[in-house]
């Protein structure tokens, strides 16, 4: 006989979890019991939402699935954005939550939320388990659904009478049958030969490649597809990594805050390949002017993002290792394209991102230093907004996995957390999150965390004292004026100091290479406070709703 | 913009219909008819859902359908042979020595039955397709309809064709 907080802990370690972050509460008592004596490893955050956050951040950064656990009622609601935020990235997490005895279901019992409906519209599936019989299964199930597919976060709800009673052993199922849900893994051989015809038929050909190429590991096979058939690639937010920033095909970023380049590449191309991608409206800007000379070829794992915002001629479902892969091995002869690569080089040449050299501390300046410094060999996290954009554009990322970032829900206060679990993933690298002073203190008191257990995340905050997307926003479309988005300045250095943990405040250009060094060699967590250029803005840009080659803050074309 | 009449086939478990009518909701398409119940396949429901919308946006809701784990297959019954039926009741004020011949008379062109007679009102009960109702209700609506209640569209398609899960 066990109980059903017993066969969850053995379940999940059935499932390879080595760590969850997690937060304890009255109806998770019995589960949090069998985790004292269990080899799991357990972090204990400060909020809930940091939770999610971390098992979201060792998720990205590992390929595995994350966990994250919480009591009922408000436990299980602060997870809520962590989920959401997973479910807008197709990130695996299993969410544990706590629930109120199965007899006090319903009541408005203490604690009480329904979590399995608030959780509904943001998660890719859930479940309220009602036996301890079923305990193991679900776990089964819950990994299996978040980790396979197009993933995303499956939240378990357990009530305390469900962990407490004890059951014989149940057999585990070996395979997990779901009638409702088969993933397509390989693409339709006549689409993909389709596909190569028109890509080699193309002039102009540009790929736009996405979350779905890290999400699948299929950086290398993209590459090789890219090298061989001579198309360049631009990526989007989610996608960085994919590509080394520095491959002579790579035109970084598109979209709002994307490279010139990239985007006119786009505005140009007589082919789009689009690979592991949504179209997101912050991608496309006005959607019929998003590529509008191209034929479009997309593959993508989950069938409803072909032609949910742009119609696609060649629409290839499968998992986008699969299909690159068949499509490598379909291919006859390789492609030239110099005159289109000539043009592209062009514009990268009078067309570059600009990082201001006037004597003062500007944000882009800072991390060009952290990407000559770490080299593309660490895992850089980001929070939400300028610092987010900065980030992306100027770090330069050589390996997949090690950028994240919330990139569909845009939720402030990731990056902390996220960096936490990201740790865990990647111990052998530098982890550093970059930061805004607004976004840092949406979930400061994790540093309560990282201290106490000594996780050596670098906090670098790009401090301006303003948050400050939203004031280029204000700035730019509401006349300058700042409404509501100042804020106090904040010492975060003695933060940190309060926390036990180090910090150096930098106020120059000078000051920057020897304290990121310091940071790096820290062995624990570190703060870096940079003073920045307050109202620095984020340059190239696309106006909402404008087409992406109509940029502001670019070069003279 | 046309309704279009899905069925899906669903695990008989709890929480599917809100699964189903929160995405319709949360991605803004209307329900205009929602009908469910147990059907031949042991542990399945089915559910038939008309929808208005043009077939861009049918095709994305039955794609975000397909995408729910509990649900097993989607069909629009929409562009094939089918016969779709709905019940109503309708409880109509008719007064003994007033009009009741005469609703007993549309009540027998349309083949509704009568199934409750009381001193002040009959209660009609009639199956047909949406149109079929809506002309029955326009027209009793002159003697006074006190409730007027429809069970939502069922479809199924004509001949050997099927809309099942394929084991």
């Amino acid at each position: 006989m066990k109980t059903g907080a017993k066969i969850l802990v053995e379940s999940l370690q059935r499932e390879g979890t080595e760590i969850i972050f997690g937060y304890p509460g009255g109806v998770v008592l019995p589960i949090y019991d069998e985790l004292y004596d269990s080899s799991l490893r357990h972090i204990l955050v400060r909020h809930e939402q940091a939770a999610a956050h971390a098992a979201d951040g060792y998720a990205r950064a590992s390929g595995r699935v994350g966990v994250c656990l919480a009591t009922s009622g408000p436990g299980a609601c602060n997870l809520v954005t962590g989920i959401a935020t997973a479910y807008m990235d197709s990130v695996p997490i299993v969410a544990l939550t706590g629930q109120v005895p199965t007899n006090l279901l319903g009541n408005d019992a203490f604690q009480e939320s329904d979590i399995t409906g608030i959780t509904m519209p943001v998660t890719k599936h859930n479940y309220l388990v009602k036996k301890a019989e079923d305990v193991s299964r679900v776990i089964k199930e819950a990994f299996y659904i978040a980790g396979t597919g197009r993933p995303g976060p499956v939240l378990v709800d357990i009530p305390k009478d469900v962990s407490t009673t004890s059951v014989k052993d149940v057999p585990v199922p070996e395979k997990v049958q779901l009638r409702g849900y088969n993933p397509t893994y390989s693409g339709h051989k006549r689409q993909i030969e389709k596909a190569l015809q028109l890509i080699m038929a193309a002039e102009r050909p540009v790929i736009y490649a996405g979350g779905g190429v890290i999400l699948s590991n299929a950086s290398a096979e993209l590459i090789r597809i890219a090298t061989e058939l001579g198309i360049p690639v631009t990526t989007t937010l989610m996608g960085l990594g994919c590509i080394p920033c520095d491959h002579p095909l790579n035109l970084g970023m598109l979209g709002m805050h994307g490279t010139e380049y990239a985007n006119f590449a786009i505005t140009e191309c007589d082919v789009l390949f689009a690979i592991g991608v949504r179209f997101d409206d912050r991608v496309t800007g006005k959607t019929e002017t998003f590529a509008p000379h191209a034929k479009i070829i997309h593959i993508d794992i989950d069938p409803a993002e072909i032609g949910k915002n742009k119609r696609v001629d060649v629409p290839i479902v499968g998992d986008t290792k699969t299909v690159l892969t068949d499509m490598l091995t379909c291919m006859k002869k390789k492609g030239v394209h110099d005159a289109w690569i000539k043009k592209i080089k062009h514009w990268k040449q009078h067309h570059p991102l600009k990082c201001p050299d006037d004597g003062c501390l500007h944000p882009q300046y800072i991390i060009r230093q952290m990407s000559e410094l770490l080299k593309g060999d660490a895992v850089i996290v980001s929070e939400v907004g300028q610092n987010q954009m900065w980030a992306a554009q100027h770090f330069c990322f050589r390996h997949p996995r090690t950028w994240i970032t919330s990139g569909g829900l845009g939720t402030m206060g990731y990056g902390l957390p996220a960096a936490m679990g990201a740790h865990f993933a990647r111990p052998d690298v530098p982890v550093f999150d970059v930061a805004g002073d607004g976004s840092i203190q949406m979930n400061i008191q994790e540093f309560g965390t990282i201290a106490q257990y000594n996780i050596p995340v670098k906090v670098a905050i790009l401090n301006n004292r303003y948050l400050g997307m939203v004031r280029q926003w204000q700035e730019l479309f509401y006349d300058r004026r700042y409404s509501y988005t100042e804020l106090p300045s904040v010492e975060f250095v003695k933060i940190a100091n309060a926390y036990g943990i180090e910090g150096i405040k930098v106020e120059s250009p000078d000051e920057v290479m020897p304290a990121l060094k310091a940071a790096v060699e820290c062995d624990g967590p570190f703060v870096l406070d940079f003073r920045v250029e307050r109202e620095e803005n984020v340059f190239p840009m696309v106006p909402a709703g404008a087409a992406i080659n109509e940029m502001i803050g670019g070069h003279p074309r | 913009m046309k309704p279009h009449t899905l069925s899906i086939l669903v695990e008989n478990k709890a929480g599917v219909l809100s699964r189903v009518t929160g995405l319709f909701s949360r991605r803004g398409f209307n329900i205009e008819s929602l009908a469910v119940g147990p059907c031949e396949e042991p542990g399945m429901s089915r559910i038939t859902i008309v929808v208005i919308g043009d077939d861009a946006q049918v095709e994305q809701v039955m794609k975000q359908l397909n995408k729910l784990i509990d649900i097993i297959k989607v069909s629009d019954l929409t562009g094939n042979e089918r016969v779709e039926r709905e019940l109503a009741l309708i409880k109509v004020t008719a007064e003994i020595g007033t009009s009741r011949a005469e609703i007993m008379q549309i009540a027998s062109i349309f083949r509704a039955s009568i199934v409750d007679v009381g001193a002040k009102t009959l209660i009609l009960q009639v199956i047909g397709d949406s149109d079929k109702i809506d002309a029955l209700e326009k027209l009793l609506r002159q003697y006074g309809i006190k409730e007027f209640v429809r069970t939502g569209t069922v479809g199924i398609l004509r001949g050997s064709k099927t809309v099942t899960s394929g084991k």
